[in-house]
């Protein structure tokens, strides 16, 4: 049988087909290869946004790749059953809600001083009764800077750190608002932003739209703000030189009693942009207040219970869904990123960085 | 009915449906975890539904395979051949229980709601548990890897069977005989 197959195929037309067989077996693994990005360098990952966000706050294993510096609160959402008919998501029914969140400084590096940036974070997981989640992180901030993933990673780099002078360069960060029209709300809001003395004075809000989905099917877009009820009790602000005087404000309001904001939905008028969070939406808009988020516990971040969560934006109960907004499915890819890292880096995964034994 | 050399009908069709699935599937995984725009977010969405399909479907596929044994290999094949043939069918099995398995529990040790869309949701089946999540997590990237190399090999041999050897093999697979 085997002289057979020699007589029919001569050595030059099996070889022909040996060729043929490895070339269609080099073509599969080269498509893989551009799928999964190896063979395709310039395209944007989530790694690509992470590394940049690591060199602009440093090492530091085990943290966060940005807004590294926080700490965890816990408490309850308490509905007040008004957003029920706008959303079949049960946390807005009639009832209590408890969520583990976190209050956050944007920035990789875990021991900025509170003073160096105007910008505050709150980011809450609710866990609903049927077992959904709702995870949301929220910025003290009227606008996001820019609309795009890509955009995103020029801005990160455009104000890397000077290694000099440990600032961005001025040069490299003017270029990059020059050619970035869309930051202009933001660059007007952040000329006026002075950083807060409390976490707990701020309103924050979801920055991209989302759409609430009601019983019947309709859809609505909004986007979300947690309000203070506390209001700026004798803003004196910090004493000068105390870099973490966030925490210590939050710890001692808690020790007068729970910190409560008012939950509130915005929805989008007709033609409001719901895929740019770079644009305002007007004042006006109709707003339903869906109950009160209590803060009544707080604990450090190294062993709080908010140590372990990613804050994905994309992980929402039935009832609340995403928009088309751009930077919504990279917050999702770049936080899993962030997160299997320091995972990886508290198991000791072979090839991580160890995290230091004393964090903050 | 199936012929002594050729594979059941049923195992046939288990064998190219789960094949267009598994390749699917393991570039929307490489796809997914290296894009950031919005195809991030619907290559996840089908990623974990066809995921449990595979899963559920290779359980199927291994219950027939242990009641309806395969044509024997040829007797002219050298043993290091069979035995790579038969270990990577085995592997195969595996990790086609295997990988959904460690990415539902991976994500369970996350924290992660495991959702199918369409409302439905799986039960976690590990507790919350960061460590194990990054290494599970990192498991199911290189038994992925594993998995296309084996598929690779697979193709590469399947193809040298139904060119080079054309000892029916590869026929006994695809239902037609070489003449």
């Amino acid at each position: 049988m085997t002289d057979d197959r020699q007589e029919s195929h001569p050595p030059a037309r099996t070889t022909g087909r040996w060729i043929a067989i490895g070339v269609i077996v080099a073509a599969v693994a080269a498509v893989f290869g551009y799928v999964g990005g190896w063979l395709a360098p310039e395209r944007l990952t989530p790694k690509r946004i992470v590394d940049a966000l690591q060199a602009n706050g440093g090492d530091h294993p085990g943290f966060r790749r940005n807004h590294a510096k926080g700490i965890c609160v816990t408490g309850r959402f308490e509905s007040n059953g008004e957003l029920a008919a706008f959303s079949t998501a049960r946390l807005f029914g009639p009832g209590n809600t408890p969520f583990v969140g976190r209050l956050a400084i944007p920035g990789g590096n875990p021991y900025a001083p509170d003073g160096s940036i105007p910008i505050r974070s709150f980011a809450i997981r609710f866990d609903l009764a049927d077992g959904e989640q709702w995870r949301t992180g929220m910025n003290a901030m009227a606008v996001f800077p820019v609309t795009t993933p890509k955009a995103f990673y020029d801005l990160t780099v455009a104000t890397h750190p000077d290694p000099a002078t440990g600032k961005p360069d001025p040069e490299k960060a003017k270029a990059f608002f020059g050619a970035h029209p869309e930051t202009g709300p933001f660059l007007a809001w952040i000329k006026t932003a002075k950083p807060s003395a409390s976490y707990v004075t701020e309103t924050y809000r979801s920055i991209n739209a989302f759409y609430l989905r009601d019983a019947a099917g309709q859809r609505r877009a909004v986007r979300w703000q947690i309000v203070p009820e506390q209001g700026p009790e004798g803003e004196g602000g910090a004493a000068a030189g105390d870099a973490d005087f966030l925490a210590a404000d939050l710890m001692k309001r808690l020790g007068q009693g729970p910190l409560r904001w008012h939950l509130q939905m915005v929805f989008a008028d007709p033609g409001d942009p719901v895929n740019d969070a770079t644009k305002i939406w007007p004042d006006g808009r109709k707003t339903v207040d869906a109950g009160t988020v209590v803060v009544d516990a707080a604990e450090a971040q190294a062993d709080g219970p908010c140590r372990d969560v990613n804050y994905d934006p994309m992980i929402l109960p039935r009832g609340i869904e995403p928009s088309d907004d751009p930077l919504l499915a990279a917050r999702s890819a770049t936080y899993a990123d962030s997160f299997l890292r320091r995972t990886s880096e508290e198991a000791h995964v072979p090839g991580t960085a160890h995290p230091k034994e004393a964090r903050p | 009915m199936s012929r002594p050399d050729t594979f059941h009908w049923f195992a046939r069709l288990l064998h190219w449906v789960m094949a267009a699935m598994v390749i699917s599937m393991l570039f929307i995984g490489a796809g997914m975890v290296t894009s950031v725009e919005s195809k991030h977010t619907w290559l996840l969405a089908i990623h974990k539904p066809l995921g449990i399909s595979i899963f559920v479907l290779a359980l199927i596929r291994l219950g027939f395979r242990l009641t309806h044994p395969a044509p024997p290999l040829p007797d002219d094949m050298p043993l290091w051949q069979k035995l790579a043939a038969h270990a990577s069918h085995w592997l195969f099995y595996a990790l086609m229980i295997g990988l959904p398995l460690v990415g539902w529990g991976m994500l369970s040790a996350g924290n992660f709601p495991v959702t199918l869309g369409a409302g439905l949701r799986l039960p976690p089946i590990l507790p919350f548990d960061p460590l194990l999540y990054a290494w599970l997590r990192e498991a199911h990237r290189y038994l992925a890897w594993l998995f296309f190399l084996t598929y690779l090999a697979h193709m590469g041999a399947a193809l040298m069977h139904g060119l080079i050897r054309r000892d029916g093999v590869l026929q006994a697979m695809t239902g037609r005989r070489a003449p």
